[in-house]
């Protein structure tokens, strides 16, 4: 492997749209670990609205799309832990009927990584640019946690983030309740989640609410904003990049 | 049972305002679950003990035929008699003949799910027979004319309130607030009822091939009675439940409680090698077992396969935090909580049931803690991928898919809108940074406000960055 890497960003469709800044918050990690960054095009969705759907056509439709641009890098690295987890570990189960595709599927999969544990176990990286004088929780988002197994990392490297401490909550591996569409066709028990997850989190006396998916990230901070209550939400990358120029997740820039 | 799987979002909806579920079903978090978290970790090969368990299950469903071949002989040698059901309608036949001519008009049951997935209890009690239920929770759940709402506890959604107001309304007498009062007093009741049954039903945790024996589990001891005080012991069980050995039983054994319950081993785990022999004074004159496959023979050659591994832990369940918002009832039939969802358009087709497969979160806690490592959310997607090629969801799902796929299909098309969209709504909701109502968001606006994009696209502001440094 070179010295410096070249890391195609799969930055996802929802930190594409909803969150930038968590895109370049993950440019900045990675650049500071030493990898050389692009964005290769076409790349839109990973395809898991479809593939959690029960649409294969779809989902294989866009993998053909992405998966050229991707091809020539050593590594794809995708602020996500459920995006990452589709091109991981679901990106070879596609394909059953087109040897060829499943093949290129495979060899790429082997070389997806989500960010923090990319991070953390290929790059070795053990300190950060990040500080910030805070007391902060962090919920572990489950694709991430349980088809990765990221759960240290992110720990080990907040842990390096000078002035925060980290309090854990009870049940921090329990879903969130986003579930992708799930949320949306099950309203009341994703309520009843999410409801479950934030008392858990404002227990822990933390004013700063963190995780590494973006799906689970605007699932919580939606309800806290709508309960109006003041815990702030943001993704870990932006922690510990040290990138906290945008307000916290659904909050409002300050004036001035 | 006819399944009200489609109205599971209804259901769900109504059981979470109702506060006494969620205590009852707050505290299987804080029981169950946690005793299998304590069991877990004080046995060191417990993982390992998880693969011989997949290994055996494996072994036995790639030679099915053979184990019961086996098992069939030696059963049969023990003076037991086989029947095997293809389905639901010949296995209640059988039962209803066999009870029939035993002469029956009282039966005891204790718990067995194939039972319930026949709808074996409505059955007979249509033909003229009283089935008393012999486990407690079965009971419980009989007593209020409900159906169980967890695998391993079927009246685990109710509180002992509840518990003491129907008892008292059944049996009489004060209304008794003291759990230990409550089990006296069913056990009072039902210890006349072991005497005056002519058949006792039992179901069956596993069926040992090489010695031809019936294995059930239980806490209370229940299994024991119904099957060895009436004249007749009919038990009911499944193809899949069928191991090699004795020892394959022990390893399963093993996982069973600790998975269930945490509890390392059950109360009383028995077995049964044919009925009672001339030199022995106790035990059924008869013995017969009805072999049930219902399916599940197709299912060994395709996509579910693994499935039938499941020993019936209820650990999925106990770790779901779908079944633990919306309790068991919500699911609409016999089996609840994710291996429910794999398990229950099996049996009532998709059609019927399809919202199952897609009330998960595909957290992944199901087959983090399945003692036979059951990839249910893989599953649930193989049933949602059947639900999408019949078309089942209602259109606006469907559409809305298919308006997002026609987008992200054609970059540049999506680049176009969505940069559009994001510079719309950055506008709309610079002033709150989220909106608490949006066009076409209902589904998340009800409860939530939706965070407001900041205005730029991510690849706007890589364009700009590359633009700066060149
Ligand atoms: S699917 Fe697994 S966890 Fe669920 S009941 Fe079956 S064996 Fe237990």
């Amino acid at each position: 492997m070179p010295d410096q890497p070249r890391v195609a960003l799969f930055v996802t469709c929802l930190v594409d749209l909803f969150r930038p800044s968590v895109g370049l918050a993950a440019v900045e990690l990675l650049e500071a670990a030493g990898c050389r960054v692009e964005l290769p095009e076409p790349q839109i969705c990973c395809g898991q609205p479809a593939f959690n759907s029960g649409d294969r056509q779809t989902t294989e439709n866009l993998a053909r799309q992405f998966i050229p641009a991707l091809e020539p890098y050593d590594y794809v690295v995708a602020p996500s832990g459920s995006c990452a987890g589709i091109l991981r570990t679901h990106l070879g189960e596609l394909f059953d009927s087109d040897p060829d595709w499943k093949m290129r599927a495979t060899a790429l999969a082997a070389r997806c990584h989500e960010l923090v544990s990319f991070l953390v176990d290929v790059r070795g990286m053990r300190t950060v640019p990040g500080r910030l004088t805070a007391r902060v929780t962090y919920h572990d988002s489950c694709s991430g946690l349980r088809e990765l197994g990221v759960k240290a990392q992110p720990r080990r490297l907040l842990a390096a983030v000078s002035g925060l401490e980290l309090v854990e909550m009870a049940r921090s591996e329990t879903c969130c309740g986003f579930g992708g569409t799930f949320c949306v066709k099950y309203p009341e028990i994703s309520t009843r989640m999410v409801d479950d997850k934030l008392a858990d989190a404002r227990a822990t006396g933390a004013e700063l609410l963190l995780a590494g998916d973006l799906g689970c990230l605007l699932n919580m901070a939606g309800r806290l904003a709508r309960k109006g209550e003041r815990m702030a939400v943001r993704h870990v990358a932006e922690v510990l990049a040290g990138r906290l120029e945008d307000p916290p997740i659904a909050a409002v820039r300050e004036a001035g | 049972m006819e399944p009200q799987s489609l109205a599971f979002r209804e259901r769900a909806a109504a059981a979470l305002q109702d506060p006494h579920l969620a205590t009852a079903l707050r505290r299987l978090e804080s029981g169950w679950q946690r005793g299998r978290a304590r069991a877990a970790a004080a046995l060191p090969e417990f993982e390992a003990l998880r693969d011989a368990a997949v290994a055996i299950k494996d072994h036995v469903l790639e030679n099915l035929d053979l184990y019961l071949e086996i098992f069939e002989r030696r059963f049969t040698a023990t003076g037991g008699v086989l029947h095997w059901a293809r389905d639901a309608a010949e296995a209640r036949a059988i039962a209803l003949r066999i009870c029939r001519e035993a002469g029956a008009r009282t039966v005891t049951k204790s718990k067995s799910m194939v039972a319930e997935e026949i709808g074996l209890n409505a059955f007979l009690e249509a033909n003229g027979l009283t089935v008393v239920e012999t486990d407690l929770g079965e009971y419980i759940v009989q007593l209020a004319g409900e159906v169980p709402s967890h695998l391993v506890g079927p009246a685990v959604h109710m509180t002992r309130e509840r518990i003491a107001e129907l008892f008292a309304r059944h049996h009489g007498g004060p209304l008794k607030r003291d759990s230990a009062e409550l089990v006296a007093e069913a056990r009072r009741v039902l210890r006349r009822r072991y005497l005056e049954a002519d058949v006792g039903i039992t179901g069956a945790n596993f069926l040992v091939a090489e010695t031809g024996s019936i294995v059930t589990v239980t806490n209370e001891g229940n299994a024991e009675l119904t099957q060895g005080l009436p004249r007749v012991h009919l038990c009911i069980a499944s193809l899949e439940k069928v191991v090699p050995t004795v020892e394959d039983a022990f390893t399963l054994l093993r996982l069973l409680a600790r998975s269930a319950t945490g509890q390392e081993f059950s109360a009383y785990t028995t077995f049964l090698t044919g009925p009672r022999r001339r030199s022995e004074r106790d035990g059924p004159e008869a013995m017969h077992l009805i072999l049930l496959d219902n399916g599940r023979s197709a299912m060994v050659g395709g996509p579910f396969r693994e499935m039938l591994r499941c020993i019936r832990c209820g650990a999925c369940m106990n770790h779901c935090p779908v079944y633990l918002a919306a309790g068991g009832h919500a699911y609409g039939w016999v089996y609840v909580g994710p291996m429910g969802s794999v398990l229950t358009p099996q049996f009532a087709g998709i059609e019927r049931t399809w919202t199952l497969p897609t009330a998960s979160t595909f957290c992944g806690r199901c087959q983090e803690v399945c003692p036979v490592r059951i990839p249910l959310p893989k599953l649930m997607r193989l049933w949602r991928e059947e639900a999408h090629r019949r078309r089942l969801p209602p259109p606006v799902a469907r559409y809305g898919l298919a308006a997002w796929a026609f987008l992200a299909e054609r970059p540049a098309l999506y680049r176009f809108v969505t940069r559009l969209a994001v510079a719309g709504l950055g506008l709309l909701g610079r002033r709150h940074g989220r909106f608490s109502r949006l066009p076409l968001a209902g589904g998340w606006t009800v409860s939530r406000d939706l965070p407001a994009p900041s205005g730029t696209t991510f690849r706007a502001l890589w364009k700009a960055r590359a633009r700066s440094r060149s």
